[in-house]
């Protein structure tokens, strides 16, 4: 950022005060706490790098309708704030910052902070030094543009941000970067030839493999036609005053420039907020600092609220800068502003007990959360729901799907461990958890549990209970010991204790696994066994020279008790159909287990002989019908190549009874609002089995990695939807490797069929077009972003398939499709 | 975490495991099966009951034939307003098409058996005919949607119809360009060939494939053969501009194949249906 300056702050004579407290960074949790230090007449200093307000917020493109979620949290801050346009919002907050007297100091950018409390000294990046008795620091977490690394790097003529591609005619102007952002800006600035301009674009590599195929494609395209000058393998050596040295495969090299355009990612501010002396709870990438009730961090005297602490929606921030002013003005009885939710969260809890006293409860009682603060209690506690149940209540059933994870607070539970007879059950105690399988796996229950007796439990969503596991060492050991020992009770049934497995347990390991990376090798002769826990796996063997598919195994399924059982050599290589993790058990324990446990040796054998079924059956196949067997190895890999190894439920199409009616479509469309989920015609196909760009409800929805108000879950019937909280950001459909989420505003709606049929009103079934939807439609409409709900909620189910004139849509599972039978079918 | 009854998991787990096969082969042939039995059972009777004066649609036989038939012909026409009605239930469209298929063929049978193999010129042989009119349409249609979607998928080549355009559309960006060196009588064919609507041909084009008139296939011909660099690069991309108008036309060609019968399916449903009512009201008016 270049630094032009400081405007001179209302504070006075700022080098030598002294401020109560600085503030950095003016988003919105920044601004809301300034703005409570104003109210309260604290001295205060907003540190903005910029020279605007809010930046995060000002980069939003234009017109973006800004949410306000969660609705039912209270907003408690000097400043107003409710869902609406951008520049609606900014306009507000600069309003009220002129005239609630906020002492901003724009271009103010901080590189460093000395000092401890009391007397911190801000050292900016143009040399001046601010001092503060306290920090807030509400940077977010965007973090700053990766400055280019050669000298120069400062010119005036670089920049890391394109707004407008039309405002710049006749220059010289190269692009620095190969993802996405830099070839949509190259793009963007070739893309008028009125303007005259010469682009470049630099990539270290020889290839684009960072960016999506559409862009490279439209980027060769415009190379050949000589509009962008793409230069590979070359980066800039050093930037001179309109001109930039180019290191080249061949040497130096020196071409005409006037601009530059950056895009080569952004620094996370971890290693700034690290370098005050500020901890982290642990050294995963999503990791937050460490922080009190107080939001203090582990350096006395630096607070830090926001997205930075965790909290990335709009009306928490604001909340929190209010609440941070609060306690450094010595309000240590403040309840935060979640107070009123979580007392009615917890009112469905017997005893009539208020929100202090259940949460000692759950952090006394439950072992996974005793490493916990308050403040993260309180935090995991607004993503979780609590229950009360009565001695045999269900809690809940096998098979049903669920991915999130349990822990008795109060009582204790039963597990039926044999369907087929409810009465043999197994406890767990009080201060345990359960469902970690579901949470793990991403699969459905493997049992039905029941309330022993009256029990208070605390569900935690998965996203709940992700980031608990990722902040909490502790907890993560604890979730981890006890889902080995479960998986391992769980799949050989209900003759074994705790006890017979504690030695395997013990001697276990859990790897990552890449996808494609092999953990049983054909021909090898180790003896360990497999559990998958997480991922899919496939099982090939050679024959003839070419590597046959032969099965998939699911998670919850193991793998390598052939060579235990009978010393042989590995029959087939096993590797991973997606990023995985297995739980490794060495083969002598497992041995053990099953000589003193004959019911796990005759359940190991029967596996064995089922699988061992499986190989020969299409081994014979192979001499007799050598067509078939490829086939179905080839369209079974390029399925699971298609993602099908993480879903749960796909649509597939079979190009040979599909007549592109798109009838499908529009029975999508018609099912929800009129708006189809599913692009038919897009997407791969092997043998004419088409995988169009539809949902796969992954066991892992990529969807739900980074959702701020975590509008995406997973229903009843296995289902990923997302609920009316979606804020409309697009994270979602940036994270779905499968590009199957839209952003769309609700469409209006339609006159009914029969209108349309009798009277022709209305577009008609199916979608409307992109012009009757905006003529009549909503303009105020925000943009939401939408996806397959497998039509939850609506009966006989997905209305792609019910739709289809043909047979040539289906939807399957990969556990039930990827099968010989299956995929060589005869459909006609 | 609600407990979920077992059924709703259970029919989602039999749908994930469900029968790929096509509408023909439905639940294992079973309205092939219906309609089998519905012919024979019909045919038995009009071979065993003594009708008197001789077989007519007016016998109590004939009666009971002809309103199978019109239930029969009621319900298949109203297999448009199922495709197009998405509601909720349990309901197929594959079983719909499936029972549409071979009961409309059985049709033949009871439709033949109902007139007594009395054929003239009057409003009922209309109906009759109307119906066969129908049903052969219908024949073609079974025979194009077993066959032709195969041909459709491979010649798509993994690529959308927007796709298919997208790609015409760069290539003509690219022919503009490399077109500026050339003479005045080349860089007209070339102009020619980019100013020429990418769907003209008309209905008969569009099903039978062929473009005698192709601006693209002309500027081809008339290239000269091994020319000056900028000649090479327009020949290259008429010939790549030829060939994925190629695909695009065979893309309509099938697509047309697979929808030309229903031009007259559809209003020879609606005619039969008029002459149905005439055939039905004039029959009770003249009893």
């Amino acid at each position: 950022m270049v630094i032009e300056g400081v405007n001179l702050s209302k504070g006075g004579d700022r080098l030598s005060d002294l401020y109560k407290v600085a503030i950095v960074g003016s988003g919105p949790a920044g601004l809301s706490a300034a703005a409570h230090a104003a109210a309260l007449g604290m001295s205060h200093v907003l540190l903005e790098k910029t020279d605007h307000l809010s930046d995060t917020i000002y980069k939003y493109q234009k017109g973006k309708h800004v949410m306000a979620t969660p609705s039912n949290l209270v907003l408690r801050s000097d400043f107003d704030f409710d869902a609406g346009k951008r520049e609606t919002i900014l306009g507000t907050w600069d309003e009220q910052a002129a005239a609630q007297n906020v002492n901003v100091m724009m271009n103010a950018e901080v590189a460093k902070v000395e000092g401890d409390k009391g007397d911190f000294a801000i050292t900016l990046k143009n040399g001046e030094t601010v001092r503060a008795e306290t920090i807030v620091l509400s940077i977010g977490t965007q973090g700053n543009p990766n400055m280019l690394r050669c000298p120069g790097a400062d010119d005036p003529m670089i920049q890391y941000q394109l707004d407008d591609p039309g405002e710049y005619f006749d220059e010289h102007i190269t692009v620095v970067g190969s993802g996405d952002a830099g070839i949509e800006n190259a793009l963007g600035l070739a893309a008028d030839d009125a303007q005259r301009n010469v682009v470049t674009i630099l990539n270290r590599r020889d290839s684009f493999a960072r960016a999506k195929a559409a862009n490279v494609t439209l980027l060769e395209e415009a190379e050949q036609e000589g509009r962008i000058s793409v230069r590979r393998e070359t980066s800039p050596a050093e930037v001179k005053n309109g001109e930039l040295v180019l290191e080249t495969r061949d040497g130096q090299e020196t071409i005409p420039c006037n601009r530059i355009i950056a895009r080569t990612g952004s620094q996370p501010p971890r290693g700034f907020v690290e370098a005050m002396g500020i901890e982290f709870t642990s050294e995963e990438r999503s990791a937050f600092p460490k922080l009190t009730p107080a939001f203090e961090t582990t350096k006395p005297g630096i607070h830090v609220i926001g997205a930075l602490a965790g909290y990335p929606l709009i009306k928490h921030c604001m909340n929190q800068g209010y609440d941070v002013i609060e306690f450094l003005n010595g309000n240590e009885e403040l309840k935060p502003a979640d107070e009123p939710i979580l007392a009615e969260k917890f009112g469905v809890l017997p005893g009539n007990h208020d929100v202090e006293y259940w949460l000692g409860v759950f952090g006394g009682n439950v072992s996974i959360l005793e490493e916990l603060s308050t403040l993260q209690l309180r935090e995991l506690m607004l993503d979780s729901a609590v229950h009360a149940y009565e001695a045999g209540d269900v809690i809940f059933t096998r098979n049903a799907p669920g991915s999130s994870m349990f822990a008795i607070a109060e009582g204790s539970v039963a597990v039926e461990v044999n369907p087929d007879d409810p009465s043999i059950t197994v406890p767990i105690e009080q201060g345990s958890i359960f469902g970690e399988v579901g949470l793990i796996s991403g699969r459905r229950r493997g049992a039905t549990i029941r309330a022993a007796e009256p029990v208070v439990a605390i569900e935690l969503s998965r996203t709940a209970a992700l980031k608990l596991i990722a902040t909490s060492p502790g907890a993560a050991r604890a979730v981890n010991r006890i889902s080995v020992e479960r998986q391992l009770l769980q799949m050989f049934g209900s003759g074994l204790t705790e006890e017979d497995v504690a030695p395997l347990v013990e001697s276990s390991e859990v790897m990552d696994i890449r996808a494609g990376q092999v953990i049983i090798e054909e021909g090898a002769d180790d003896k360990d066994i497999f559990i998958i826990r997480r991922g899919s796996m496939i099982v090939e063997k050679a024959i003839g020279g070419r590597p046959v598919f032969l099965s998939y195994l699911p998670a919850g399924s193991y793998v390598g008790e052939m060579a235990v059982i009978d010393g042989s050599a590995r029959t087939a290589t096993v590797k991973a159909a997606i990023k995985s993790e297995v739980i490794r058990l060495p083969g002598e324990g497992f041995m053990e287990l099953m000589e003193r446990n004959p019911r796990v040796r005759e359940q190991a054998l029967s596996d064995m002989a089922n699988r061992r079924e499986i190989n020969a059956f299409i081994e014979s196949r192979k001499d007799d019908f050598d067509g078939a067997v490829d086939m179905y190895s080839e369209t079974a890999s390029f399925l699971v190549d298609q993602g099908l190894g993480e879903a749960t439920d796909v649509l597939l199409i079979d190009e040979k009874l599909c007549i592109g009616c798109d009838n499908c479509e529009s029975a999508c469309a018609d099912a929800h609002e009129g708006l189809s989920r599913l692009d038919r015609e897009a997407g791969k196909t092997y043998a004419h089995l088409h995988v169009p760009t539809s949902c796969r409800h992954c066991e892992h929805p990529h969807c739900m990695a980074d959702c701020p108000p975590n509008a995406i879950k997973r229903g009843p019937d296995g289902e990923v939807f997302i609920d009316e909280t979606c804020i409309g950001c697009g994270n979602c459909q940036r994270n779905c490797p499968y590009g199957v989420i839209r952003m769309d505003p609700k469409p209006p709606k339609k006159p009914s069929l029969f209108q349309w049929l009798l009277f022709g009103s209305g577009p008609g079934p199916g979608e409307a077009s992109a012009k009757w939807r905006k003529t009549n439609g909503d303009p105020e409409q925000p943009k939401q972003a939408i996806k397959c709900d497998m039509c939850a909620g609506i009966k006989g189910g997905p209305a792609c398939v019910r739709a289809c004139p043909t047979g040539a849509a289906i939807r399957v599972s990969p556990d039930k499709f990827l099968t010989f039978t299956k995929i060589t079918e005869d459909v006609e | 975490m609600a407990s979920k009854p077992q059924n709703k998991f259970q029919q989602d787990e039999k749908r994930r495991d469900a029968d790929h096969v096509s509408f023909l082969k439905h639940k294992n042939w079973r309205w092939l099966k219906i309609a089998l039995v519905l012919c024979i059972v019909t045919g038995v009777g009009y071979a065993l009951i003594d009708q008197e004066p001789r077989p007519n649609g007016g016998s109590w036989y004939g009666y009971t034939l002809g309103t199978i038939g019109v239930v029969l012909i009621i319900w298949l026409s109203l297999l448009g307003v199922r495709k197009r009605n998405i509601s909720t239930g349990h309901w197929s469209l594959k079983a719909w098409t499936s029972a549409h298929v071979w009961l409309g063929l059985s049709l033949i049978v009871i439709g033949t058996l109902h007139t007594g193999f009395q054929i003239g010129w009057n409003v009922h042989t209309l109906a009759y005919v109307l119906m066969l009119l129908v049903i052969i349409t219908g024949i073609y249609g079974v025979w194009a949607y077993a066959t032709l979607p195969a041909e459709l998928s491979s010649n798509r080549k993994e690529l959308t119809r927007g796709e298919m355009i997208d790609a015409l559309t760069a290539i003509d960006r690219q022919l503009d360009s490399a077109a500026q060196p050339l003479d005045r009588a080349q860089s007209d064919l070339v102009i020619a060939a980019l100013d020429q609507d990418v769907f003209y041909g008309g209905a008969f084009g569009r099903l039978t494939g062929s473009y005698p008139g192709c601006a693209t296939a002309k500027a081809l011909k008339s290239m000269p053969a091994g020319g000056d660099e900028a000649e090479e690069r327009v020949v290259t991309l008429l010939t790549r501009r030829s060939e994925q108008l190629a695909q695009i036309r065979r893309h309509l060609r099938i697509r047309a194949l697979l929808e030309v019968w229903l031009f007259i399916h559809i209003p020879a449903t609606i005619a039969l249906i008029a002459a149905l009512l005439a055939h039905v009201v004039s029959v009770f008016y003249y009893w």
